[in-house]
């Protein structure tokens, strides 16, 4: 699958949002570390969403005709990429109530059943997110539960390593913070190599003899019948080299969890904190980067098969 | 109803005429245009709903070149109109076809993501997704004599390779073909369950070939006087 940038972008940046409200909230409610201020809530929440918004606007730059965007809110019942759009638009109003009740100081029962509410949204949100891509047959490196457990994970990790630099920003103890964030990050890298070492062989896959259902001998491509690329090519026949992609996984798997675990023993051992919670940040949302663009240039779509490829 | 088409590997001699007739029809039909990108340029490309890919079965001696025309298969489950989050991809009840309403799609490629046929490509210069519509805008038409109420492609093969009609009836001429020669679907595995059946290639008796005869005496010298002259 060719890797559009916009679509990276977007995953990673409103993984990290969602990941980000969800993780405050569990702060909030059990004032974690000493408990962040009135005014730091706020902001951490408004950085949330920020992350979320920008992350839905660039998602419509990869539309070829965004002027009917508005009716992707339509096809709930059916459509996972309806109803990511459509939590994530519940997911607004909610958090601005949680965010208003901690400013005005409203009760603590409204505070937080919307901030439990809107948590539970972030999960959904980030849980149909993946299953935009794990709902597709035609993929099969996609086609798995493994996918929406990773989107999570790593959207929640990442999140974890902002609401530190938050915390270390606002002077409290981080050493729950730490520990959040460690387990958090242990459990994504657990998921992200299972499914690594998973799709090296994705089981049972249509063949080249399957799909064109010539199956009494062995099938090739003679001609393809273009003289140039056609939108399927371009749309699904990016390849990356093998060596290339193992390379990355390495890249993956240090700046997106070695490099933030080292830099927790540093900011547990209470120097340059600032700096280490930052260059933690800054490599954990690289990796998950990187992660994601793997993610699409490792799907093989079957279409392929009918472009040469004997198995995908 | 249950439209479809179906596709004679055996006779599909692989001329494209089908790919060329389809684009005529239905660059100015309810879908139209077909962009074309660069179409006299170095690379040329462009939006297309028929395809024709060319196999060859099994290795020499026993290979075998088959034609392989694909468009949309109508799909009974049809994903690319499950995922559609705009509701622009739509499965018609009444004949099983599958469109896509031009003012509704906003092109975010999900619904061809969906496909494993690649029947759906998306038009750069309108910005939505288009595909096969088996000629919705043709079979209707009361203008047109009864027997050319079909899709464009299947009027024009010059080889009869393709057919259309009604596969709910049992006894429609599609649907008899399909069981006579066994047509089938592609990738059922996926369970799509397409509409458009494709016959298989029939395993042709070898004709026999008489070994040549040894000839007279005027045969030998001329294949001796041939051995000697050096071209």
């Amino acid at each position: 699958m060719h890797p559009a940038f916009s679509v990276i972008f977007f995953t990673v940046a409103s993984g990290a949002g969602f990941g980000l409200f969800s993780l405050l909230f569990i702060a909030d409610v059990f004032k974690l570390g000493g408990g962040f201020s009135r005014e730091q809530l706020i902001i951490g929440g408004l950085m949330a969403m920020g992350l979320v918004v920008f992350g839905l606007l660039s998602s419509t730059f990869h539309l070829a005709n965004p002027k009917n965007a508005w009716r992707a809110f339509t096809r709930f019942r059916t459509s996972w990429l309806s109803r990511e759009g459509v939590f994530a638009m519940v997911f607004m109003p909610l958090a601005l109530i949680y965010l208003a009740s901690i400013w005005f100081d409203a009760p603590l029962w409204l505070r937080e059943t919307f901030g439990f509410l809107t948590a539970v949204l972030a999960w959904i949100t980030v849980f149909s997110t993946g299953m935009i891509y794990a709902c597709l047959k035609t993929i099969r490196q996609w086609n798995t539960p493994l996918v929406p457990a990773n989107y999570l994970a790593l959207g929640y990790a990442s999140g974890s390593l902002l609401l530190l630099l938050g915390a270390v920003v606002a002077e409290l103890d981080t050493t729950p913070y730490i520990a959040m964030s460690a387990l958090i990050i242990s459990i994504a890298a657990v998921l992200k190599a299972i499914y690594y070492f998973w799709i090296r062989s994705p089981g049972l896959t249509p063949t080249i003899n399957t799909a064109t259902g010539l199956t009494r001998a062995k099938v090739k491509l003679l001609d393809t019948g273009h003289t140039h690329g056609t939108f399927l090519t371009q749309e699904f026949g990016f390849q990356v080299a093998r060596q290339r992609a193992s390379l990355l996984k390495i890249v993956v798997f240090v700046l997106g969890f070695a490099l933030p675990g080292l830099m927790m023993v540093w900011v547990f051992g209470q120097q340059g904190q600032q700096m280490a919670a930052i260059v933690a940040v800054m490599a954990g949302l690289a990796g998950a980067a990187v992660e994601r663009w793997l993610f699409f240039a490792e799907a093989r779509h079957v279409v392929n098969l009918y472009h040469g490829a004997q198995r995908c | 109803m249950r439209l479809g088409l179906v596709i004679d590997l055996d006779v599909c001699v692989g001329c494209h005429a089908c790919a060329i007739a389809c684009k005529e029809w239905n660059a100015s039909g309810t879908i139209g245009p077909l962009s074309d990108y660069q179409p006299y340029g170095a690379e040329p490309s462009g939006v297309w709903f028929n395809r024709i890919r060319h196999y060859e079965m099994d290795e020499y001696p026993n290979n075998k070149t088959v034609n392989f025309p694909m468009s949309c298969m109508h799909c009974e489950d049809a994903d690319c109109v499950t995922v559609c989050p705009t509701g622009a991809s739509y499965k018609r009840p009444e004949d099983g076809i599958v469109l896509i309403d031009q003012d509704k799609c906003m092109g975010c490629n999900y619904c061809s993501w969906a496909c494993p046929y690649g029947a759906r490509e998306l038009d750069r210069s309108s910005g939505t997704m288009k595909k096969c519509t088996l000629c919705v805008d043709r079979i209707y038409d009361q203008d047109l004599p009864v027997e050319e109420r079909q899709p464009s492609c299947v009027l024009t093969c010059p080889a009869h390779a393709r057919m259309f009609g009604d596969f709910d009836d049992p006894d429609s001429a599609v649907s008899r073909t399909v069981r006579e020669r066994s047509g089938f679907g592609l990738m059922p595995e996926l369970n799509y369950n397409p509409t458009n059946r494709y016959l298989p290639p029939r395993s042709t008796p070898v004709i026999p070939v008489e070994p040549k005869s040894r000839g007279g005496l005027k045969e030998s010298i001329k294949q001796f006087a041939n051995k000697l002259v050096r071209r």
